[in-house]
This record gives C-alpha cells, sequence and structure tokens, in this order.
C-alpha cells in the first residue's frame, strides 16, 4: 500500500511538473499573451488566462485518471493527486513569474515582458504570486472530482463547457453571419456573442442549452436510437435519405447564408479536397509518396492562367469551361512525364526525388528565365472568371471578356463549380478504389514483387496512379486559378505539398472521406482562427504529432488500412517491405 | 414521429423562443433602427417595414417623414447612434515581413487616437486582417473584410502581392482602400483595369524611386557600369527594371542582370559572376536577410571591394545593418525623403514610440497614418447626419471624396489625389549609411541624406 | 515471365524517358560548358573561386548531412526536424556570444567563447533532439513507415514555430570574430579564414563520427540496430538507449555545425534551418545514405556543383538569372543520382540489407 501511494504520488508530482513545463511554454512562446487579446466569455475570463487554466485543469484530470487505475476504488487518493499536480503546475508557472520579476528575460525570450506576468498574477503584482500554486492546486481539484462524478453528470458538464469555449473560439466567425440577416438572428447573434467572445449571458444559455441536451441525450438516446434500428429497413433507408437530402439542401443554399468568407474557406477546402484525392491515389491507393504534388497543381493553374487571361501573359483568351480539359489533360501527360523516370525509385527516396521535381518547377515558374512567358514573379494577373453564358470578344490587354449570362465571379458563385467539382472526382476515386486497377494498386501499395509475379504490371499501373492523381490536382489548381484570378510562382510552395501529404494521412490513408476530414481540419481550422496567424505553423505541428500518436490510422481510416494497422500491431513488425528503400536492382 | 425526439425539437423551439424573448433586455439598448443598407431598394422597403417590425421608434419615423433615403450607386453604410464607424486595415502581420504591415498598423491607430477615437461623434472601430504577403492570402482576407457590410474603408494592404489578389473582391463590394506601402508601379498604371477603381494609394510608386536612384548613380556617383540583382520578389524585380531602364536611357551601361533566391545565404558564386562583369556599382534593391548577406559578402569577392553598394526601401531599417554588419559602411539607400515631411511627423514619430516602445520598425507609418486621415476627412465630408446622430455614408460618394482628396495637409506632405489613385508625394531621397553601429540609427543623420 | 505488348511498351516508355533524361542532361552540361568558356568571361582565377566558395558551401552542407545520415542509416527515418535542431544550436550559441561580445569577453578570449558557442549549440540541440524522440519517434517506432515521417514534419513545424515565439520574426546576427576574419594565402589562392575553419570542422566532425560508428562498442551496437532491431535486442543490446545516443550524436552535430554556420553567415532566424536541412538530405543522399564519408563527399560534391553549375552550365546557354535556378540544379543531381546510382556515390555502408 506505501508503496502503491509513493507511485501514485510520485506519478502525480511528475504530470503536474510536466504540466507546468506546458503551461511556461505557453507564456514563453508568446501564445497567452495573444491569446489574450481575445476573450472567451466577455469582461470574465480571456482566452490567454483560459489556455493557462486549461493546463492545470488537464493535469489534475490526468493526475486523478493515473491515481483512480492505480488505487482502483475511492474519491479521497485520485482528489489528492489531482491538487498536487495542480498544485506543481501552479508552482512552475511562480517560480517563473518570481524569476521574472527579479531579472529582465525579455532580452532572450521576446514575449516575457511585465504585461505577461500581470496576466499571470491576476494583475495583483508580484503579491499575486502566492495565488498561483494555490489556484492551481483548486483548479486540479477540481478537475479530479469533475473525473470522479457518474458519467450522468459529468457529461453533461463537460460537453456543455466544451460549447461554451467552442462558441467563444468561433464568435468572430458566426456574429456577423447572424447579424447579416437583422430580426431575430441578429437579436440572437448580439445575444450570444460580443464583439471578441461570448457574452456572460451567452456562455450561461449555451452551457444550460447544450448540457440539458446532453443530459437527456444520454439518459434517453439508447433507446431512441434502438427504436430506430428496430424499424423496416425501408423506414431506415427512408431516414438515411432524409438526412442526405438535408444535408445536400443544407450545401446547396450554404452561400446565400453563410456569406462570401465561409464560401471562399470551403472552396479552399475542396480545392485541398481535390489535391487530396489525387494524391490520395498515388499515396494512398497505390503507395507512392510524392512530396511534390504541388507540381500538378502549378501545371493546373498556369494552364488555365495563361489560356483565359486577358492580361499581359493571356495566351488564348478561351473560355474557362474550354480550359479545363486541357488543365486536367496537362497535368495528366506532366504526371506521366514526371511519372515515368522515378517509376523505379522506392519509399523514401521516392518522397526526396519527388520533392526535387516540385521545387524544380516552382523554381522555373518563378524565375525571370521563363518569365517572358509566365510572368515570373510579376505571375499571370487577369484570369477570366467563369461564365455560364457566352462570352463577348476580347477586347484587347487588362479588359475582361464580358459575360452574357451568369458569371462566377465570387467565391459564392465559385463555391459551386469547386463543391461540385470535388464530390465529382471523390465519385470517380471511390469508383477507381473499387476497380481492378484499384484492387492492383493496392496490391503493389502492399508488396510490389508479390504483385508483380501476380501479373500486375507495375510499370503501366504505377503510371496510372501517377497521372490519374496529377489530373486531380490540375483541376484543383484550375480552380484555385479562377478563384484567386492571379498565379503566382510563389504560391507554389513546397508546404502546400506537404499540406497535402499531411491531410491524407490526418484523414486516413486510402480513405476517401478522411481525406474531406483532412482537408477539414487543416485547411479550414486554421482559416477559422486567423488572427492566430502566427501560431497557425506552431498549432499544425503540434496537432500533427498529437494526431500521429493518438490515431495513427488517421481521424477515418480507410477498412482495408485499419485491418492492416492492426495485423501490424499484432505482429510486433511494421511491414517489413515498406521500410526497405530503394534497391540496386535498379539497373 | 417519435415522442421522445419531439420532446427535444419542442425543448429546442422553447429554447430559441427565450433567447429571442431575452435578447432586447440584454442588449439594453434601444432597438437598434436598420443597422445596413446595401442596396437602395432594400433599404427604403426597411424603412417603410420598420414601424411594423420594431415597436420603439414608430414615432420618430412618422415625424420625420423625409429620412435620409440611399441613392449611391454603390449602397450606404448606416451607423445607429451608439454603433462605431468601422474601418479596416489589410496587410502582412505575420510571416518574415510582418514588421512592414505591423509598423503600418500602428500608423492608423494613431490616427485614431489622434481623433480621440471619434468620427463625428461615433467612436471609431478597426479591425485587422492578416493577407499573408501573398495573392491568396489578400484574396482570402479581402474576402472576409468584404463580407462585413459595416466597414466603412480600408487601409491596406502592405504587400503589392496582397492587393493583385484582393483588390478586385473589395472594388465589387463597393469598398475603397488606400494603401500605405504598395510600390509597384503597375497598382496606378494607366491600364490597371476596372477593378482597381476602389484602390489608392499613399506609397511612392516604384516608378519614381527607380528613376531617383539612377539620376543619382548616374549624375551624383558618375558612375557609368551598373549591375543590379534582385530575389525573384515582384518589388525588387520592378524596382531594378525601373532602375535598369532609366539608367541606360541616361547613358550608362548595365553590364549585368543577376537574381538570388529569398532563402539563399551564400552569395558568393553571384558575386563572383557579377564582379566579371566589373560594375562599378551594385544596386540590390531586395529585403534585409539577402541584402545584409549580399553586404557582408561583397567584400570578400576579388573584384568587387571598390564596388559601390546601393540599396532602397526595402532595406532602410536598423536591422540592416544588423543583418550586413561593418560592411554596410558607406553604403547607399533609398527611401521616401524624410526631411521633406512636415513637422508634424516628430510629434507622430514621439507618439509611436511612447505608444509601442520602440522606434518605428517600417518606413510606411507616415504613410498609413495619412491614408486613415485622408479616410477620416472623407468620411466627414460625405457623411449625412440625422437628428438622433445616425450617419448615412454612401460608398460611390466615398470613393469619390477620396479621389478627389487636393492639397491634403498630411505628415508625409501635402498628398493629392491622382484619378489613377496615386495620392502620395513621390519624394524620394538617397542615404548613406555613416556608422556602422545599429543604436546609432537616426534618418538624417545615420544614414545621411546625401541625394537631392 | 509473360510480357503483353502494353508492357513492352511500358518499359519501352520507361527507357525513353531515362535516356531523354541521360541526354538532356549530358548536353546541357556540355554544351553550356563550351560556350561558357569560350565567351571567356571568367578568369581562371574566378574559376578558382568558384571551387573554393563551392567547398565552403559544401562543408556546411556536410556538416549537417552527417548527422542526418547516421541518423538515416540506422533509423531508417527521414528526421525532417533534423535541420531545425541545427537552427537550435544556432540559436543557443548566438545568445552566449551575444552576451560574452557585450561584456568583452569575446574580444580577450575568442578561442574560448568560440568553444563555448559550439559546445551550448551542441548542448541544446541534444536536449532537444532526446525531448523529441521521446515525445514524437518512439512512441511511433512500430507504425507504418509514412507515420514517423509525418510526425517528424509536424516536429519540425512546431520546433521553428516555437522558436519563432520565444524569439520573434526578428533579425539576429552574431558578433564579429576579429580572429575569423580576413584570409589565408594558400598556393596563391586567397582563402577567407572561416572557409578554412568550417572545413577543417567538417572533416574533423566527419572522423569523429566515423570513429564512433565504427570503432567503438556504441557504434557496433547502432550498426546491428540497423541490421535489425528484434536480433539486437536479442543480443542483449539496449534499442531504445541506442537510438536515443544515436539521436544524441546526430543532435550534437547538428548543433555544432548550426554555431559554425552562423559565424560564417552571422544572420540566424527560426527559418534557416529548412533550406539547409533538404541540402543536407540532398548531400547525404548523394555520397550514399548510412555512409560516413559518404556525406562528406556528397555535401562538398553538391557544393561545388552549386556555386559553379549556374555560371558553368547554364550562363552560357543565354539563360538569364541563372543563380535562380541554383536549386534546381541541387535538385536535379540528386535525381540522377537516384534514377542511375542509387547506392549514391560511396554506396551505401551501414545498411546492406535490401528490398
Amino acid at each position: 500500500m506505501n508503496n502503491q501511494l509513493r507511485l501514485t504520488f510520485g506519478r502525480a508530482a511528475r504530470i503536474g511538473l510536466i504540466g507546468g513545463l506546458v503551461a511556461l511554454f505557453l507564456c514563453l512562446v508568446g501564445i497567452v499573451g495573444v491569446f489574450n487579446k481575445r476573450s472567451l466569455i466577455e469582461g470574465i475570463i480571456s482566452l490567454g488566462q483560459f489556455s493557462i487554466l486549461l493546463s492545470a485543469l488537464g493535469v489534475g484530470y490526468i493526475a486523478a485518471k493515473s491515481a483512480s487505475d492505480q488505487m482502483q476504488k475511492g474519491v479521497l487518493w485520485p482528489f489528492l493527486a489531482g491538487i498536487l499536480s495542480g498544485f506543481l503546475t501552479g508552482a512552475v508557472v511562480a517560480i517563473f513569474v518570481m524569476i521574472g520579476y527579479r531579472i529582465n528575460i525579455r532580452t532572450v525570450f521576446i514575449t516575457a515582458s511585465p504585461v505577461l506576468y500581470d496576466l499571470l498574477t491576476f494583475g495583483r503584482g508580484p503579491a499575486g504570486i502566492w495565488l498561483l500554486p494555490g489556484v492551481g492546486a483548486f483548479l486540479g481539484a477540481l478537475s479530479a472530482l469533475t473525473y470522479k462524478t457518474p458519467p450522468w453528470i459529468q457529461r453533461p458538464l463537460v460537453r456543455g463547457l466544451t460549447a461554451v469555449i467552442l462558441s467563444g473560439l468561433f464568435a468572430g466567425l458566426v456574429r456577423p453571419l447572424l447579424i447579416v440577416w437583422g430580426g431575430w438572428p441578429e437579436a440572437l447573434g448580439r445575444f450570444l456573442f460580443g464583439s471578441t467572445g461570448v457574452t456572460p449571458a451567452g456562455a450561461l444559455t449555451t452551457f444550460v442549452v447544450i448540457s440539458g441536451i446532453v443530459a437527456v441525450w444520454s439518459a434517453r438516446g439508447k433507446a431512441m436510437r434502438e427504436r430506430v434500428r428496430q424499424w423496416p429497413p425501408a423506414g431506415q433507408a427512408a431516414l438515411r435519405w432524409t438526412f442526405f437530402g438535408l444535408a445536400f439542401i443544407l450545401a446547396l443554399a450554404l452561400p446565400l447564408f453563410s456569406g462570401a468568407f465561409l464560401a471562399q474557406v470551403i472552396v479552399l477546402i475542396s480545392i485541398n479536397i481535390l489535391m487530396g484525392l489525387g494524391l490520395n491515389i498515388t499515396l494512398g491507393f497505390a503507395g507512392l509518396l510524392d512530396l511534390g504534388f504541388v507540381a500538378f497543381f502549378a501545371m493546373g493553374a498556369y494552364t488555365v492562367g495563361l489560356l483565359t487571361s486577358y492580361g499581359e501573359y493571356g495566351l488564348a483568351h478561351l473560355s474557362f469551361w474550354a480550359v479545363v480539359p486541357i488543365a486536367i489533360f496537362v497535368a495528366f501527360m506532366i504526371g506521366a512525364f514526371l511519372g515515368l523516370p522515378v517509376l523505379r525509385i522506392r519509399g523514401d527516396y521516392l518522397a526526396i526525388a519527388t520533392l526535387g521535381f516540385g521545387e524544380i518547377v516552382r523554381l522555373l515558374a518563378g524565375s525571370d528565365f521563363l518569365g517572358l512567358w509566365l510572368g515570373g514573379p510579376q505571375g499571370v494577373i487577369g484570369i477570366q472568371k467563369p461564365c455560364i453564358g457566352w462570352l463577348g470578344p476580347y477586347l484587347g490587354v487588362g479588359i475582361p471578356r464580358v459575360c452574357n449570362g451568369l458569371e462566377l465571379g465570387g467565391p459564392k458563385e465559385i463555391y459551386y463549380l469547386a463543391v461540385i467539382s470535388a464530390i465529382l472526382v471523390a465519385f470517380v476515386a471511390t469508383r477507381l478504389r473499387d476497380s481492378r486497377l484499384g484492387r492492383a494498386w493496392m496490391a503493389i501499395r502492399e508488396d510490389e514483387d508479390v504483385a508483380e509475379s501476380l501479373g500486375v504490371n507495375l510499370i503501366q499501373t504505377k503510371l496510372l496512379a501517377y497521372m490519374l492523381g496529377a489530373s486531380f490536382a490540375g483541376l484543383g489548381g484550375a480552380i484555385f486559378g479562377t478563384l484567386v484570378g492571379s498565379i503566382f510562382a510563389s504560391s507554389m510552395q513546397l508546404l502546400v505539398s506537404i499540406n497535402v501529404v499531411c491531410l491524407i494521412i490526418v484523414g486516413g490513408m486510402g480513405s476517401i472521406p478522411g481525406v474531406v476530414v483532412g482537408a477539414i481540419a487543416l485547411i479550414g481550422l486554421p482559416e477559422a482562427f486567423r488572427e492566430f496567424a502566427e501560431y497557425r505553423l506552431l498549432f499544425y505541428g503540434a496537432a500533427l504529432i498529437g494526431m500521429m500518436l493518438a490515431k495513427p490510422g488517421g481521424l477515418f481510416p480507410s477498412a482495408i488500412v485499419q485491418r492492416e494497422l492492426h495485423v501490424a500491431e499484432e505482429m510486433e513488425e511494421p511491414s517489413d517491405a515498406s521500410i526497405s528503400v530503394a534497391s540496386a536492382n535498379l539497373e | 414521429m417519435n415522442k421522445k425526439l419531439l420532446t427535444i425539437l419542442s425543448l429546442l423551439v422553447m429554447a430559441s423562443m427565450i433567447l429571442a424573448a431575452c435578447a432586447p433586455a440584454a442588449t439594453e439598448a434601444p432597438p437598434p433602427p436598420t443597422e445596413v443598407m446595401t442596396e437602395a431598394p432594400v433599404a427604403t422597403e426597411v424603412m417603410t417595414e420598420e414601424p411594423v417590425m420594431t415597436e420603439a421608434p414608430t414615432e420618430v419615423v412618422t415625424e420625420e417623414p423625409a429620412a435620409f433615403e440611399c441613392t449611391d450607386a454603390l449602397g450606404c453604410v448606416d451607423v445607429a447612434p451608439g454603433d462605431p464607424v468601422h474601418v479596416a486595415f489589410w496587410g502582412v502581420l505575420s510571416g518574415a515581413d510582418a514588421t512592414l504591415g505591423q509598423d503600418s498598423q500602428y500608423g492608423v491607430e494613431i490616427a485614431i487616437d489622434d481623433r480621440g477615437g471619434t468620427l463625428l461623434e461615433h467612436d471609431i472601430q478597426l479591425t485587422t486582417e492578416d493577407g499573408l504577403c501573398t495573392p491568396e492570402g489578400g484574396s482570402t482576407a479581402a474576402t472576409k473584410l468584404a463580407v462585413d457590410t459595416t466597414i466603412v474603408a480600408l487601409v491596406g494592404s502592405s504587400c503589392s502581392d496582397e492587393t493583385v489578389g484582393g483588390i478586385a473582391t473589395l472594388t465589387n463590394a463597393g469598398l475603397t482602400t488606400i494603401s500605405p506601402s504598395n510600390t509597384r508601379p503597375v497598382l496606378t498604371a494607366p491600364d490597371r483595369g476596372p477593378d482597381y477603381a476602389g484602390y489608392l494609394r499613399t506609397a511612392h510608386s516604384d516608378a519614381f524611386q527607380g528613376k531617383t536612384v539612377a539620376e543619382f548613380a548616374w549624375n551624383v556617383l558618375k558612375v557609368t557600369k551598373a549591375a543590379t540583382i534582385h530575389d525573384g520578389s515582384s518589388y525588387a524585380q520592378a524596382l531594378q527594371q525601373v532602375f535598369v531602364d532609366n539608367f541606360t536611357a541616361l547613358g550608362g551601361e548595365v553590364v549585368a542582370q543577376e537574381a538570388v533566391a529569398k532563402t539563399d545565404t551564400d552569395m558568393h558564386a553571384v558575386l563572383t559572376t557579377v564582379a566579371a562583369a566589373g560594375p562599378e556599382l551594385l544596386y540590390y534593391p531586395i529585403f534585409i536577410a539577402a541584402g545584409g548577406y549580399i553586404s557582408a559578402q561583397a567584400k570578400e569577392v576579388t573584384g568587387l571591394e571598390n564596388t559601390i553598394l546601393m540599396g532602397s526601401d526595402g532595406m532602410f531599417s536598423p536591422d540592416f545593418i544588423t543583418a550586413g554588419g561593418a560592411a554596410t559602411k558607406d553604403m547607399y539607400l533609398s527611401s521616401p525623403d524624410f526631411s521633406l515631411f512636415p513637422a508634424g511627423y516628430n510629434t507622430f514619430v514621439d507618439k509611436y514610440k511612447e505608444k509601442y516602445g520602440t522606434a518605428p520598425l517600417s518606413i510606411f507609418h507616415a504613410h498609413a497614418y495619412d491614408a486613415a486621415n485622408i479616410i477620416f476627412a472623407a468620411i466627414e465630408k460625405v457623411a449625412v447626419v440625422d437628428a438622433d446622430g445616425t450617419i448615412h455614408i454612401g460608398r460611390q460618394a466615398l470613393r469619390d471624396a477620396i479621389y478627389a482628396t487636393k492639397d491634403f495637409q498630411g505628415i508625409t506632405g501635402s498628398l493629392t489625389c491622382s484619378e489613377l489613385g496615386d495620392c502620395g508625394a513621390p519624394v524620394i531621397a538617397v542615404y548613406q549609411i555613416v556608422d556602422s553601429d545599429p543604436t546609432t540609427w537616426n534618418p538624417g543623420v545615420n544614414p545621411l541624406k546625401v541625394y537631392p | 515471365m509473360r510480357t503483353t505488348l502494353t508492357e513492352r511498351l511500358a518499359e519501352l516508355a520507361v527507357a525513353v524517358s531515362l535516356w531523354g533524361f541521360r541526354i538532356l542532361v549530358v548536353f546541357v552540361v556540355v554544351a553550356g560548358t563550351i560556350l561558357t568558356i569560350r565567351t571567356g568571361k571568367y578568369s581562371g582565377e574566378q574559376w578558382i573561386d568558384f571551387v573554393v566558395f563551392g567547398i565552403a558551401r559544401g562543408s556546411i552542407y556536410a556538416l549537417i548531412a552527417l548527422g542526418y545520415t547516421m541518423v538515416y542509416g540506422i533509423l531508417r527515418m527521414i528526421n525532417f526536424a533534423h535541420g531545425d535542431v541545427f537552427m537550435a544550436g544556432a540559436f543557443s550559441g548566438y545568445f552566449l556570444t551575444a552576451a560574452l561580445s557585450r561584456s568583452g569577453f569575446l574580444d580577450r578570449y575568442p578561442i574560448w567563447t568560440l568553444l563555448g558557442a559550439i559546445l551550448i549549440g551542441m548542448g541544446v540541440a541534444t536536449g532537444i533532439a532526446i525531448i523529441l524522440e521521446r515525445v514524437a519517434y518512439r512512441p511511433l517506432r512500430k507504425a507504418p513507415r509514412l507515420v514517423p515521417l509525418i510526425s517528424a514534419i509536424g516536429a519540425s513545424f512546431f520546433l521553428e514555430y516555437s522558436f519563432r515565439g520565444f524569439f520573434g520574426p526578428g533579425i539576429y546576427a552574431y558578433p564579429p570574430v576579429t580572429i575569423l576574419q580576413g584570409e589565408w594565402t594558400l598556393l596563391g589562392i586567397g582563402i577567407l579564414r572561416m572557409q578554412v575553419l568550417v572545413a577543417v570542422a567538417a572533416f574533423i566532425m566527419m572522423a569523429i563520427l566515423y570513429t564512433i560508428v565504427m570503432r567503438t562498442k556504441i557504434g557496433k551496437a547502432m550498426r546491428a540496430v540497423s541490421e535489425n532491431k528484434d536480433v539486437s535486442a536479442l543480443m542483449g543490446i539496449d534499442v531504445d538507449r541506442i537510438i536515443v545516443a544515436t539521436f544524441m550524436i546526430g543532435a550534437a552535430m547538428a548543433g555544432a555545425a548550426g554555431v559554425l554556420y552562423a559565424l560564417m553567415f552571422r544572420q540566424v532566424n527560426f527559418f534557416m534551418g529548412f533550406v539547409p536541412g533538404i541540402k543536407a538530405f540532398t548531400a547525404a543522399v548523394l555520397g550514399g545514405i548510412g555512409n560516413i564519408p559518404g556525406a562528406m563527399l556528397g555535401g562538398i560534391t553538391l557544393g561545388i556543383f552549386e556555386s559553379i553549375g549556374p555560371a558553368l552550365f547554364l550562363d552560357g546557354l543565354g539563360i538569364t538569372r541563372p543563380y535562380q535556378l541554383q536549386d534546381a540544379i541541387a535538385f536535379i543531381m540528386l535525381v540522377m543520382v537516384l534514377l542511375f546510382r542509387p547506392s549514391g556515390l560511396l554506396g551505401e555502408r551501414l545498411a546492406v540489407k535490401k528490398a
């Protein structure tokens, strides 16, 4: 028992110290300071303060969990463990503040300013330092208690609080949407959200409503689901179709009430879904890692740019619709051109070779050498918007062709183009996956040599994966070009390629819904938090690591990959063939 | 249907009803008259419907049958009593070029402070949006701002690329923006196209800067052979080309035009190539980091020991001396002529230092200050103020008023906007760094103004 | 094996494309060189300068590539964050030298200051690598191959933007160190002292690393782990400990390289590790990944080609602004090596096992 106690508290202490370091990191990296400009609940708590408090809460929860795993029964020990870890978290921050008041560490860490210290000491100056461990202990205790409460209290409580936090985070996004409407949506918007966060009354309402719903649902939800399951199959299908129909109508009407910004974000997400679906073929299905995928995107964008632009570098002044097939075809052929030589390279080496190709395309596009045709750093500008109807004649440099009909001029209109393209391509990708070709790809992914011996033509199959993936990305590039209206080589960064790889992995390799989920998570969320742009990639990096630790199979893993991961775990052996890299049998 | 589902639904409905009922009580303001009317017909409709929708101000409306009616071609912004006048700043606020946008944002904030934060007895609200210094970033930022129909006018963007990406959206939304720091010549060129109707700038066009530099090199330095290096950015590439065109027109010879990448650090090879051409002057109008590498390494390359080095406003910062070290001594930099700025500029810099605890981060803070003030002056000119304090601003009228700005006394000089949107006084000076200690940075002393 | 027409066609297409690629590259190199030399634009001294600058640049690549190649050779994992560990080393060295420069210590004891900076750079880099390994890599050792790669990319962003948060995006520059300025004349060629220092340091570090891997007990264990983790564990090797040691040694190399790099180019910023990281990986592949002398050779070859290539190959062909395509030369070299000699210039040494 004694030994067990020591173990429990030792662990709690360690959790507390780590929590303190995390809080310290948040302070020093400047997140606390920047978040402080946004309030979570107006006039009560800022996002910055909340981020510190959250570390104490989290620590308490983890410590309580670990303690009750250790001791099985009782509330006392987890409770004490929570207090201890929360106390230590607070103490670490307190020590930092104490040092900060004595020594000026701002010459090294630029964010360690008196403003930060005041924030941490609740505006009480050096005297407030002693509060920190106390508050930490209190919060640790609180969340330890929450951990031990029965689920029917805990769940509504936690979900309600989460809802409040989320609505605080998204306040800046949702409020203008509601206010534009006037009438009761505006009243609702003004009631729930202030200009920088949730209003206190709004927070209370959100909490009560959400936790109420959760409470009711957790009490009755199971029974309800059970009853739906007992419906006749036709009824269930009808219900499902109703859902689909509703979602479809919602998607159709979305730009009407969401405003242009949300539409633009969704267009960007759709473009990344297109690229993701493309890479999903090369990487997810056929297992060929491509870190230079932006090259194909660039091909699509530049084709559209050069063939439709009414600016200086416009070649043909065609209509967007005529150019899209050309753009897809160009990307398709470039896929073959770049794919052919590197087909025999395997594994990580392929990643590096394609990374090289991607960079070469970017460098060439931005160079003065090709700048005479591609605009170099000045880019291709004046890209004609898509027009449903017929276009007027080309009149000269700088004058767009008149659209007699409906012009897809802004993000609200291009939304339909992008979303429909994404749905179409997703459909094509699904059919491909289930085709003979798709099975051949997966065979190659699993083991090239076995696939070959089973009669799969390696070169042809791989090349098709490459070319089809490239053409999807080309379509994405085409839509991108017409959305922004101008193309610059500086937009074709390596980061774009990395982003696409990451969104596939985050969504789940080889999974088509996973691509959608990944794109929303990696493209949509950062756009929603534009004001924290400084820290966007920091969160992105942390999220990638966290994702890989928590769900290496992705958020939405495909059934096959899931099975495979499971098998790999059982065998305690990563699929060895995939580790091996380019081999000497190349020549 | 299912009974429990019904319960939940009715709960939801009840909750939303309660919310709706609470709303007026919570805001505690008199029920706001209509907020924003973007189009004339809508505006009139809403006005007539108003007595039905809201109960309180019926008398007011009936008493003033000649209430404001928006006839503006682009619609109007209406600011109800108690609501702020909403302006926005868009520009680069993160990434490597963040100081450029930050500096301009500070300029706008000081302009607001100088008015006591109010305009026509309304508070001024400033929204900022990050354009990331890329066209797609500019596009997204512009779209986000264009959605907000309470915004009257904008200051921005920082980088010319952002403007290229976002200007069409803003112009089509009826907004007008004044950029404090875009210098790319094409933005105010005669063939700039209708999308730029809502675009003006208080910054100089690089068409002037490149010309001044060429004249200085030819007339004052008396060099005949020059070389240029750019970093693949649209700013540097365009500016060095203006210099080359002007320098050759004066009779000089450009012996080499090279380029590096923004992320390059080892410039020895490119400098050796430049040295092979034997220039007397090396002009590299790029940014601080790469400029620092070139300055430091030029001295180490055989053949460039005595070549005169020159940069432009992208490197006009004490950080450049830090980056380039001792080698930056005697270098020339072109920039807006601070000595011609009226006395108001010095007071402005004092306020800047006091408020933000730092010397100006970049060179376009004063231009941003002027841009904001031009907007405020134009709003004051065109706004229609009702008896209850509601103000109405016609978007087209505001745009016209900004274009009509004449002899505006700003802190960068006397500003007159041309019909192509150039408001800035294009007075460029050449400075010389006389001390390689960055703490001595003080434009006019170090670097010392040498031309004109 | 049966061959159908399509299969033969596909084979043909691959062969044609490979030969086309080869011919194109050879043409550019040969024609460019002949045309450039015929213009007589550059003097003999300038060609020597190009080579010297190339060796200096290549030594830097080699310094970073040493750690890269070792980690890859043993763990078969692209440690994307290696460049950022390098950046961390440069940053910590900066704060020490700047502080010592302010107090005047730097001018009195420049050698001690430099040693201190390098040591602190190595220390901080090692510390970061240990945390990184523990948090981001170790739990994923059994996961599919792509998972640790993504985690490493995440770690790379995380490190970069953490440093940006800590120290801001501003410009930091190392104080000038007098003893490193100026040049020495060797055989009539003026060489900057700093360049000599970097080249010598790269050589020494290569020797140390080679000795560690080839001659010590821990090196033997590393090679065993590289061959087969499970069997090594059965042989009584503590695999976790060896992997941590590998990361630590690699990171220490990166930290030292960071300080040397920053002494040479002076400026440090949070993004400085990214491009050198990619270049160093290229150098490692060029030399034969996992091969320590190969990394050195690969780095220097890459440096020389980058330095001389734009002037020699591209200038003569009338390609304007050839230095914009400097990185393209590096990447084309990389692709060439991967295509035609995938085991690199010196061949892979650490891991012989192939698919």
